[in-house]
């Protein structure tokens, strides 16, 4: 009903000023097909329902062209320059795996495009490689992890096994943790690396890691992996002497319930949960169940608030390819993460990470936080970008 | 490097269950290649089919309904396969076969996410074989030793049929030599078919049996695919030793070089691969001399 009365007031307003109203066009870029289709749907939602709830802000109107990446760096960056040059789109969104986003970042920054990233995590992104036209509303893998270090040190932890599948981030969400863990005093007794898409069984793993002399075990998985690697360490019985910790994909919303009891009492860092506790949230959950019958996963919000930020940029006058990524570089606002504001030296996020338990709830399995860990800045990272230009 | 005897036994086991899954699903696949010189690369995908069933079948009554009717849904689908497609394909070279059976994983494979959706599902472990027992010294999910148990069974029961009954005497026949055993009176046609459908039910079964160990996911056919191969590549085309062999030297190379040589683990089976090829090209243990 709100929305129905917002969306008849931004129609009312746009009739009254028909001068100002500019349309933008949006390329969406997702991988709609292959492994990260059900990741696209919920960022596709987010995006779509935060175009509903605020678009009436701006006098600005969107129009999204959707594009499937299919996770092929090649067919993504054809797809990319199909959305650049054929349909000259104003702004990018989307971008799911940070290969893709690698094989496009030459093309966005050198086209002079903004891309607001609404998944990929690779460190280097917002690193080496930034670029003023890239801002991500995402996260980073290192931001994920890194204040879970002191935080199981303060926990008394400080023998730790840690599991994660061997690629790009992988290797960035445990080396980030490994290095803030170690600094606080705590001590990495074992650390193996899983062939990535290739390992169904980690009975061999958790043997290992058994027979460490851990005390707790942390990893990073997602997707299918996350539920076998879940489901396997409790049918071995491990959880009870040596519990589980981790970079929160590993109990997402959105495959949680199918881990079952298994993920209960799992305890892992993310940058959101559906249970965060602040009016906004409540709102967005709300919003989102009634769009789509499902509880907002991380994705969703990712969607959300890059179409938040789109709106807010215009929100400053920002018509135009250039204006936009000046814009979207000084973005920040209140969200249902909490405060959300762009760091100009790297184009990253800036936002509190959530220290959370899987537990069981009414309706199946929810997420209890634990503690919220303060919002801090990547380091730079290797990053020298021009400063914004005002 | 752990030296607690304990720690090799139930790594022993691990590497027993993954060849018993893994058996399950290459035998279907090598009496077919070896009795109909047939290559289909949608097996996997027929594994990935019965896992989804057992889900959905899980959902309504529990998880022995789609124990029992994973295997025949997915021999269903076997039999529409044979009769639509694959029956034409009989006499078309190798080549052919490969393209039809390869498009016909990613048909499968949108299928099942039309059907299905993309969000992995996951089914419980029944009650009966749920928690640990003690081994050995060692606590070891039920659940996995059925695994194993099943998959001796079953290797039990095919080494009965194949080597004691007529139908046994045919199939071996088939394989051995289709034009003579045609010759000798034998519909080798319709004997194909039975083969194919059991392939295709123990395909299924499989699936039904790893779902609650690993996620349900469209992707999962595609994944166990390679491994497959590779099993009645080492184990050589048509015998039912062949499969259970290159089952198990998969499932311990793949276990053990986890343990003891994490970085080369990935690449110890490939390179194990590539020394059978070399040295016997028809792999360990082939139907025919």
């Amino acid at each position: 009903m709100k929305t129905t009365v917002l969306a008849a007031l931004g129609f009312a307003t746009a009739l009254s000023m028909p001068a100002n109203a500019e349309e933008i066009k949006v390329g969406l870029l997702l991988p709609y097909s292959g492994v990260y289709a059900a990741l696209s749907n919920d960022i596709e939602a987010g995006f779509e329902l935060a175009i509903e709830e605020y678009g009436s802000e701006t006098d600005a109107s969107f129009v999204l062209l959707r594009e499937d990446t299919e996770v092929k760096p090649p067919v993504a960056l054809a797809k990319a320059k199909k959305l650049i040059l054929q349909d000259k789109v104003d702004v990018m969104a989307g971008i799911v795996s940070s290969g893709v986003l690698g094989a496009v970042r030459d093309l966005i920054d050198g086209a002079g495009v903004p891309l607001i990233v609404a998944n990929a995590g690779n460190d280097e992104a917002t690193g080496a490689h930034c670029s003023p036209f890239i801002t991500r509303m995402s996260f980073s893998n290192g931001q994920v992890n890194r204040p879970m270090g002191p935080w199981m040190v303060e926990q008394g932890l400080t023998k730790v096994f840690t599991l994660a599948p061997d690629y790009a981030a992988g290797r960035q969400m445990i080396d980030s943790f490994a290095e803030t863990f170690t600094a606080a005093g705590g001590e990495i007794v074992g650390q193996e690396f899983t062939p990535f898409q290739k390992t169904q069984d980690f009975g061999p793993f958790l043997a290992k890691a058994k027979a460490s002399g851990a005390q707790a075990v942390y990893v990073f998985y997602a997707g299918g992996e996350a539920i076998s690697f879940v489901k396997q360490y409790d049918s071995f019985g491990l959880k009870s002497d040596l519990p589980l910790y981790g970079s929160g994909f590993l109990t997402s919303p959105l495959y949680v319930n199918a881990e079952g009891p298994a993920a209960e009492g799992v305890i892992t860092a993310l940058h959101y949960v559906p249970t965060i506790d602040n009016p906004e949230n409540a709102a967005f959950v709300t919003a989102f169940e009634a769009k789509t019958g499902r509880i907002p996963s991380e994705y969703a919000v990712q969607g959300f608030d890059a179409a938040r930020a789109l709106i807010e940029a215009t929100k400053t006058g920002a018509t135009d390819r250039d204006s936009l990524a000046n814009a979207l570089r000084q973005v920040h606002f209140d969200g249902p993460r909490g405060t959300l504001s762009i760091d100009p030296a790297t184009n990253n996020i800036v936002q509190p990470i959530y220290v959370y338990e899987t537990v069981a709830g009414d309706a199946g399995l929810t997420q209890k936080v634990l503690a919220t860990l303060p919002a801090t800045p990547d380091p730079i990272n290797g990053c020298a970008m021009a400063p914004v230009s005002n | 490097m752990s030296l607690d005897p304990g720690f090799w036994a139930l790594q022993t086991l691990n590497a027993l269950q993954l060849s018993m899954l893994l058996f399950l699903l290459s035998i279907g696949l090598t009496v077919i290649f070896g009795l109909m010189h047939f290559v289909n690369l949608a097996h996997g995908s027929l594994y990935a089919l019965g896992a989804y069933v057992a889900a959905a079948a899980a959902t309504v009554g529990g998880y022995w309904t789609g124990f029992f009717l994973a295997p025949v849904a997915v021999a269903g689908m076997g039999i529409l396969l044979y009769g639509g497609l694959i029956k034409r394909m009989r006499k078309s070279g190798p080549m052919a076969q490969v393209l039809v059976t390869f498009g016909l994983i990613f048909a499968l494979l949108d299928l099942t996410r039309i059907v299905w959706g993309d969000i992995a599902l996951a089914i419980e472990v029944p009650s009966l074989l749920a928690g640990r027992v003690s081994l050995f010294g060692i606590d070891y999910p039920v659940y996995r030793l059925f695994i194993i148990a099943l998959g001796l069974a079953i290797f039990a029961a095919l080494a009965m049929v194949l080597k004691r009954t007529q139908i046994g005497a045919m199939i071996r026949a088939g394989v051995d030599n289709d034009a003579m055993a045609a010759c000798l009176g034998i519909n080798v046609e319709r004997l194909f078919f039975i083969v194919f459908c059991v392939g295709c039910a123990l395909a299924g079964l499989a699936g039904a049996v790893a779902a609650p160990l690993l996620s349900v996911t469209p992707d999962m056919g595609l994944q166990i695919l390679i491994p497959t191969l590779i099993v009645i590549v080492i184990g050589g085309l048509g015998s039912l030793q062949g499969a259970i062999a290159g089952s198990l030297i998969f499932g311990f190379v793949q276990t053990f070089g986890a343990v003891l040589a994490p970085q080369l683990a990935s690449v110890l089976i490939y390179a194990l691969l590539a020394a059978v090829l070399v040295i016997r090209p028809m792999g360990l243990f082939p139907a025919k001399g």
